[in-house]
């Protein structure tokens, strides 16, 4: 890539409002149904069904009236890590997962996983699910499933791809069209779309011209265990400082936002 | 029966009791091999593994054998490159169990990966960021190295050794094993270490995390140092186990002590090192990612800090301290007990950089998660157990694994 290139390489990221969510799981279906993500008859064992959008039930701990919920959805978090070296990239030993530096999106190459799980052990997120069954479709939705996502087999892993098979489709129409550049509402993931209470907001976190750019740099964003130079995409953000401060692991002595490495 | 096989100058038990031993053994070998098939069949949805546990007890498993395992390459490394000879007389019984550790660690790793037929694309489509890549690269040569360093072995059995062929290509083999010695030397440190940095890398876990020189975190050389220390007493435990059953004197005193307290000062002073990483990691590494000491150890049902003391003094420190005295070398109840704590030290300090790294919850609103491995997981453990008790009874049988055996128990 030359650096005329890099310059407008793209980092596509989320910005969410943990203090607009409702925890209503809108985002989690609309994220199974377009990415055709394989379910069992049996879903309460959470530790091994898929949902590569997942929203976690936060409480502060104390008892009422103080008590406060708060819903956080957790996709991929798309890490940058340092210079491109986010945590599964660079430990998967046959390179099927791979951080973009075009767009900043960290792919899953479901024909060259052969399931070591390392990605999973290295993802402090637990974003990475491994297929420990095939998929069994209820009798008739194979006809229902998006023919512009891959199914998975079994013994394989998978994870949120922020719906990068919008972003081709968006680029083949604007590659149509004689454009080379998307406009903010061209790609956007289904969870964001699905979400009624507007709390995801998506787009590219380099570009002034999205929401997502103005987002981020509000005084109450965070990003998940940000001092582990993560560097992840997905931003968070709330007026609640107890809600801040859940997002990452903090000694007693220290002041919540105080130590976050910057990026 | 058989006797026409047996090394001459040797008593082995009958051949009808021998029988009885291998199909014993072969029963529990015969179980391994049904529960791998049903993993290979139906899939890794036959283990109690899950999307917090991707790593598990096969890979604990995978580790274990191959710190234990490291007697070979360390055994080789003293004996041909810095010339201890006497160890000679225990060098084939290192081998053989080297070559048992890892062939039973490549089989484990066929069982572990949930597409076994892509196996390749881990040297095909090689991702030399990977420490688990320098893993596959390094165990497999390594393991050619075994398998160059056993023939022989097996080329020397009294009725090969009549055909010409066979027995001038064991004899040139052993005038170049000291070639074959320094390769798997070399290769055991890098794949030791990978196995290491595989944890150590993790800079999304602090608990398995480590800081090192360029990009090798400590673990790596903690490993490597760890697995030539206690390596060699796992060679011991089962010199000792085989003296006992056979009821014989297999190796000199002298010999095992040599061993022992080699292992004993590798043991003391890894244990030191391990001693100043465990203090770094508590005061500087954990907490500069918010975490402290005792959140690793706190606020679930299995991990306590006593699995720390478990790894570090009481399978670290004190069988140290026994083997680096003579005192402690020269008393069998002490050596055994030292040999024994060792090999539980360094599968704890395994088991720790696997499970518990898998356990211990990162993000502030999660939670622990345990886990307990299913029969199917259980029995593929024990199959390379009983492979390898199957290999060393017919290795032993009708190989000359121990040179002074004929001296030790002379046949009148």
């Amino acid at each position: 890539m030359s650096a005329k290139e890099q310059k407008k390489a793209k980092r596509f990221g989320m910005v969410i409002d943990l203090d607009k969510c409702t925890g209503c799981g809108a985002c989690m279906v609309a994220c199974m149904a377009e990415n055709n993500v394989p379910f069992k008859k049996d879903e309460s064992n959470k530790l091994d069904s898929i949902t590569w959008m997942r929203v976690f039930k936060l409480t502060n701990g104390k008892e009422y009236p103080d008590a406060d919920v708060c819903y956080l959805p957790r996709p991929c978090q798309h890490c940058e890590g340092h210079d491109g070296h986010s945590p599964c990239v660079s430990v998967c030993p046959a390179t099927a997962t791979d951080y973009s530096r075009e767009t900043g999106i960290v792919s899953q190459i479901y024909t060259r996983c052969f399931g070591c799980r390392y990605c999973m052990a290295a993802c402090p997120y637990h974003a990475r699910y491994f297929n420990w069954w095939d998929p069994v479709w209820p009798k008739g939705m194979e006809k229902m499933l998006s023919p512009d996502v891959s199914v998975r087999m079994r013994g394989i892993v998978e994870k949120c791809s922020f719906c990068f098979h919008r972003y081709q489709r968006a680029m083949d129409k604007a590659h149509l069209e004689g454009r080379r550049e998307l406009a903010e509402n061209e790609y956007q993931t289904a969870c964001t779309q699905a979400c009624p209470a507007g709390a995801i907001t998506f787009g590219d976190l380099n570009n002034p011209g999205h929401a997502v750019y103005k987002l981020k740099q509000s005084p109450n964003a965070f990003r998940l265990l940000e001092r582990l130079g993560t560097n992840t995409k997905v931003y968070y953000v709330s007026e609640r400082e107890w809600v801040r401060r859940a997002g990452d692991n903090y000694l007693a002595h220290e002041k919540t936002g105080q130590v976050a490495a910057a990026h | 029966m058989d006797s026409a096989l047996i090394p001459e100058g040797v008593k082995r038990c009958s051949f009808g009791k021998f029988m009885v031993f291998i199909s014993i053994v072969s029963a529990v070998l015969l179980w391994g091999v049904y529960a791998m098939l049903l993993c290979w069949l139906k899939g890794l949805n036959q283990t109690n593994m899950n999307d917090y546990y991707g790593f598990a007890l096969w890979i604990w498993a995978d580790l274990a054998v191959i710190a234990l395992g490291g007697g070979a390459f360390f055994s080789g490394f003293l004996k041909y490159l810095v010339g201890k000879d006497e160890l000679k007389n225990i060098i084939n019984y290192a081998v053989l169990i080297g070559f048992i550790c890892y062939s039973s660690a490549l089989l484990i790793l066929a069982i572990d990966i949930g597409q076994p037929l892509r196996g390749w694309f881990i040297f095909w489509h090689a991702n030399v960021h990977s420490m688990l890549t320098e893993v596959a690269f390094c165990l497999s040569c390594y393991f050619g190295v075994l398998c160059i360093e056993y023939i022989p072995l097996v080329l020397e059995n009294r009725q090969l050794n009549k055909v010409p062929f066979f027995h001038n290509f064991a004899h040139n083999l052993h005038e170049i094993m000291a070639v074959f010695a320094a390769t798997g030397a070399f290769l055991s440190f890098f794949h030791q270490g990978s196995l290491g940095g595989v944890a150590g890398v993790l800079f999304g876990r602090p608990f398995a995390y480590r800081e090192g020189v360029f990009v090798w975190p400590w673990t790596f050389f903690l490993f490597t140092w760890s697995a030539a220390a206690f390596g060699p007493c796992f060679t011991l435990s089962l010199t000792k186990l085989l003296e006992k059953i056979s009821g014989k004197k297999l190796v000199k005193d002298n010999v095992i002590e040599l061993l022992a307290k080699i292992s004993g000062w590798m043991i003391f002073t890894y244990t030191i090192a391990k001693i100043a990483d465990t203090y770094y990691w508590a005061v500087v590494t954990a907490p500069g990612k918010g975490q402290t000491l005792m959140e690793f150890y706190t606020g679930n049902a299995f991990y306590g800090i006593w699995i720390l003391v478990l790894e570090v003094i009481i399978g670290g420190l004190i069988p140290g301290l026994i083997l680096i005295t003579n005192k402690g070398r020269k008393n069998k109840y002490l050596l055994t007990t030292a040999i024994i704590l060792a090999c539980i030290g360094v599968s704890v300090n395994r088991w720790v950089m696997v499970l518990q790294v898998m356990a211990v919850p990162v993000m502030p609103f999660d939670t622990w998660a345990l886990y307990y491995p299913s029969w199917q997981e259980v029995a593929t453990t024990i199959l390379p157990v009983a492979y390898g008790v199957l290999l060393i009874g017919i290795s032993y049988r009708y190989m000359p694994i121990f040179p002074q055996e004929r001296e030790l128990n002379p046949i009148d």
